[in-house]
């Protein structure tokens, strides 16, 4: 393995040591990029949930009846309601949900005990708040089950027959644990490898350092190539903590291959780092990169890769252009490989989406920086 | 009052490095003051203490007639300043940046436009009027920076390396812009690193290692230190080899 | 005064003449309002669902038939075994699968109690939970024909659940944050680093006047990027406040010198800008989970929800989205208004704090 130290790696060495000496000199932003990834795990692990609380039900009962108590007891004693305020009329439900003290309102009709003693039916009315459309569904979902089990209740007396039990599948404990990992390793990755590569490059264009290398007897690519191990090790460290968050701390199990991760995940890593050569070249300065890979790469990147919001729910139009995105191939990659322990071959189309985007983004970016020498 | 700038002990620290140790200078109004020191001898740190930029840890100072610690403001208001860097704004035109600082020193807009033609057309750069300012060749961008610094016609200008990394001709015509200002009554105290330079000044002092080593005019320096140039005592200061010739009190 | 006058000329100046920045308040809230809602769709109705229907019986396809015309779900396939349907939800082909065990009819028929299966896939834990929610109240008020007690649901505010008026408001308070917070924190960190800022320093202008110059034209972009994504919001999707919209514009306000205050105690405490952006955007990051911008503060737990009281951006989401969907006036928004001022004076009193330490 060793090998007589040319004059051209001996420089290489050298610029690489002054890229890590960059880093570790600023320790604030070292702290976030490290830090970063933990905080992220514990608020996707432990605070972060689509699923409801309990939400807060606000009651209109206009003739209290023994029927009505009865079916107000089960949905308050189920662990998804809570009684927040009794209401007087229809205008102070109204406002009770306007002003967001209530999530459901629970609106019996007049007379609710005696149409079901007389006509053996009466009606009952969920007033809930759609303004977030997820919540409003599980709301109702919830309150319509257990107002028909206890309508059946009322009617015969006796425990429904049919019983349901859930299991879900690749995630027993029903936590949301599974489907963010990948997403998070996606951003961070993504974070470090594209953003920090692409400003600390432009940084060095915008001081006039660039043209100090550029005229030393190194070639441009060993200068942007010893730009990236750094960032490329951090990125290393950044995945290591990842997993190890996510076996140990959230009992994520990696259900595939841990080789396969890690190979799909260096693979993402590599194509991140060209992205960031890329931007570097179309940016002028540090604020135009920032806001390139900011808002233009980190934002699509959480929006349509599907690390919060589904791909298949997309409208077909950015379903495609959510396949010009890199970290989309990685998360799905990453999500059959670790969660739902599908072999390698299986991904072998994100694979190659991700190893051909990487290639076309380089070859761009190290032509358009050998125009810039020449 | 006689004297520009006064400093009475005036010292600047840094946690426990002593930048500045117990400076005691006087500089004349309307003098050259060549204010020279090695790399790290405190001579920004002491200029910066003098522009009220940064607060004097102990001692006093008292500038264009105000003390610097007390009323930095009013210091600030009379005096110019040229930083080691070039400080202009690159993506603003040449008139765009003289009429940035002609305004935020007062002077009234009406009077904005005269004088900065009048002033361009003194440093013949009528042409350049509508330049971007980071397109202007280094000698042009250092002179211009000068320009901006006296054109509120501050009572002493600070300059601090003034002509690093600009050519000879350059240099030299630079120090007549100098000279320029001094003839019209405005105090120039300036940092360099070009020994000849500071023979062109009225009056030097050397500082070394926080302290002020030596303060003379240029010739009487040399003279009592026996050498034939200014760079020869300043070498031999920085050395330690003599004595210091100026100590406070 | 006159300084500031000129100072702010100055900023109005680089902010146009820079190459890329005045594109940016029209790309920006175009990227956002055309892309991003389109993409952050939890929709919650057109759930795949597999049968496994083991039992083969009238009752079994009855309850079928029942699932089918709930409008919740499409029933894509009748896999023979279960273990079959597991590799569909694996393989991405559908969500759910609702598993019925033989000789169910057989059961139920006898009054015996009888139990089926629902297997969401896990992976998207929300239409996880959206199908098993769905499922159990179909299957619970199952084979009584009619129920006893009628229920019917009113949508308040989106009647048509509709995930796009939910997250247009948000995405226009993230575009506020980075303009108003983001930039001018920026800029200031890139005079410190150009060092154009020690010839200021000398200046008699104040801080305040040079602040104040940076924040002006960075509000107003963040403000014209505000009002430009309403009407695409109105154009494109047909959305538009319930409420007065200048109650839009009023909470904005509020926000905006809190979050620059934010930017300003980074910018002042950071040398150079690459440190600057990454602490902003740590807190940018950090202020966007907590926020309820896609998942409600309310289901975190308690830790999470106290760190969430202390994120500005949580209140100034509710706020929009309080006018945008419900209607809600200033006066039913009291407590977020009292939230955001509170935060303003915090950060804006950090803020001078910070630079009175530097001088």
């Amino acid at each position: 393995m060793k090998r007589p130290p040319s004059p051209a790696a001996r420089l290489f060495r050298a610029f690489t040591l002054k890229e890590f000496r960059h880093i570790f000199r600023d320790k604030r932003t070292l702290l976030v990029l490290l830090g970063m990834p933990v905080v992220q795990i514990v608020l996707f692990g432990f605070a972060i949930t689509t699923e409801a609380r309990e939400a807060r039900v606000v009651l209109l009962s206009p003739s209290p009846g023994a029927a009505e108590r009865r079916v107000t007891d089960r949905l308050l004693s189920s662990d998804y309601f809570e009684l927040s305020a009794v209401a007087s009329s229809p205008s102070a439900v109204e406002r009770a949900l306007r002003r967001g003290e209530a999530d459901v309102a629970l609106v019996f009709e007049p007379a609710f005990d005696e149409r079901l003693a007389r006509d053996g039916k009466a009606r009952v009315q969920l007033v809930v708040d759609a303004t977030n459309p997820g919540l409003a569904a599980q709301f109702s979902g919830h309150a319509s089950a257990i107002i028909a089990a206890a309508a059946v209740e009322l009617a015969g007396g006796a425990p429904p027959p049919l019983a349901a039990e859930t299991r879900l599948l690749h995630n027993p404990g029903m936590k949301a644990a599974y489907n963010f990992v990948p997403g998070v390793a996606g951003f961070i990755l993504m974070l470090v490898c594209a953003m920090m590569t692409s400003v600390s490059i432009v940084r060095e264009k915008e001081n006039g350092t660039m043209d100090m290398l550029l005229v030393s007897p190194a070639r441009p690519w060993m200068i942007i190539a010893a730009k990236l191990v750094p960032y490329f090790t951090l990125s290393c460290v950044n995945l290591a903590t990842i997993l190890l968050l996510s076996v140990g701390v959230l009992g994520v199990p990696v259900a595939g291959s841990p080789g396969g991760v890690v190979a799909v995940s260096l693979l993402f890593i590599l194509v991140s780092l060209s992205i960031g050569i890329f931007v570097s070249t179309v940016a002028r300065d540090q604020v135009v990169a920032m806001l390139v890979s900011g808002m233009v790469l980190m934002m699509p990147v959480v929006l349509l890769s599907g690390l919060i919001f589904p791909v298949e729910n997309m409208p077909p139009l950015l379903e495609w252009l959510s396949r010009l995105i890199p970290a989309r191939w990685y998360i799905a990659a990453m999500k059959k490989i670790m969660i739902e322990g599908a072999p390698l071959h299986l991904v072998t189309g994100e694979i190659l989406a991700l190893a051909a985007t990487g290639a076309a983004l380089l070859l761009l970016g190290l032509k358009k920086f050998n125009d810039r020498v020449t | 009052m006689d004297n520009a700038i006064t400093t009475e002990s005036l010292t600047k620290r840094f946690g426990t490095f002593t930048a500045v140790d117990r400076l005691t200078i006087e500089v004349k109004r309307g003098e050259i003051f060549g204010f020279l020191g090695a790399n790290g001898a405190g001579k920004t740190t002491a200029m910066r203490v003098l522009c009220g930029l940064s607060k004097p840890t102990s001692g006093r100072a008292i500038v264009a007639g105000h003390d610097v610690a007390a009323r930095p403001d009013s210091v600030k208001r009379r005096i110019g300043y040229m930083s080691q860097r070039f400080s202009l704004y690159g993506e603003l035109k040449v008139w765009e940046n003289i009429r940035l600082y002609a305004g935020i020193y007062g002077t009234p807009s009406a009077r904005i436009k005269e004088r900065s033609d009048a002033l361009l057309r003194e440093l013949d750069f009528e042409e350049g009027r509508d330049k971007l300012v980071r397109d202007l060749p280094p000698g042009w961008k250092q002179k211009l920076a000068f320009s901006v610094a006296i054109f509120h016609e501050p009572e002493i200008v600070f300059l601090d390396e003034p002509t690093g990394g600009v050519d000879p001709v350059t240099r030299r015509q630079f120090w007549e812009l100098i000279y320029r200002t001094a003839g019209r009554g405005i105090t120039v105290f300036v940092t360099t690193h070009y020994m000849d330079e500071a023979e062109y000044c009225d009056r030097v002092s050397i500082m070394v290692d926080g302290r002020i080593a030596a303060l003379d005019s240029p010739r009487a320096l040399k003279e009592r230190l026996r050498v034939a140039t200014v760079d020869d005592a300043f070498k031999m200061l920085a050395r330690g080899d003599a004595s210091p010739l100026y100590t406070n009190n | 005064m006159s300084a500031f006058r000129f100072l702010l000329e100055k900023e109005f100046k680089l902010l146009l003449r820079h190459p890329f920045l005045p594109k940016m308040i029209v790309i920006f809230p175009a990227v956002m309002m055309l892309l991003l809602p389109g993409a952050a769709d939890l929709d919650v109705r057109d759930i795949r669902l597999a049968v496994v229907d083991r039992d083969r019986s009238p009752l079994s396809s009855l309850l079928a038939r029942e699932v089918a015309s709930s409008g919740y779900f499409h029933l894509v396939s009748f896999p023979a075994t279960f273990s079959s349907a597991v590799d569909g939800v694996a393989a991405g082909e559908f969500d759910a699968i609702l598993d019925i065990p033989p000789r169910l009819g057989a059961s139920l028929e006898r009054g015996d109690a009888a139990r089926v299966f629902i297997a969401p896939g896990g992976v998207n834990a929300m239409k996880g939970t959206l199908a098993a929610g769905y499922l159990s109240a179909i299957i619970a008020a199952f084979p009584a024909s009619t129920p006893a007690v009628e229920v019917t649901t009113l949508y308040r505010f989106n009647p048509r659940q509709e995930y796009k008026p939910f997250m247009v408001p948000a995405l226009m308070v993230m575009l506020v944050m980075l303009l108003c917070g983001f930039l001018p924190a920026l800029d200031i960190v890139g005079e410190k680093e150009r060092g154009t800022i020690e010839q200021l320093n000398v200046t008699p202008a104040g801080k305040l006047a040079f602040i104040a110059a940076k924040l002006v034209p960075c509000w107003l972009a963040g403000f014209l990027a505000l009002a430009f994504s309403i009407l695409l919001a109105y154009l494109f999707y047909g959305i538009v406040p319930a409420g007065n919209p200048g109650t839009i514009f009023l909470f904005a306000l509020l926000f905006a010198p809190g979050i620059s205050g934010l930017g300003l105690v980074v910018s002042n405490r950071s040398s150079t800008m690459q440190q600057a952006m990454f602490v902003m955007f740590f807190f940018v990051v950090l202020f966007i989970l907590m926020s309820g911008f896609f998942s409600p503060v309310e289901s975190m737990p308690r830790w999470a929800r106290w760190i969430a009281a202390f994120n500005p951006l949580k209140y100034l989401v509710e706020a929009i989205r309080g006018v945008y969907l419900a209607g809600r006036g200033v006066a039913d928004l009291g407590r977020q208004l009292a939230a955001l001022a509170a935060f303003a004076v915090v950060t804006i009193a950090a803020a001078a704090c910070s630079y009175r330490k530097s001088s």
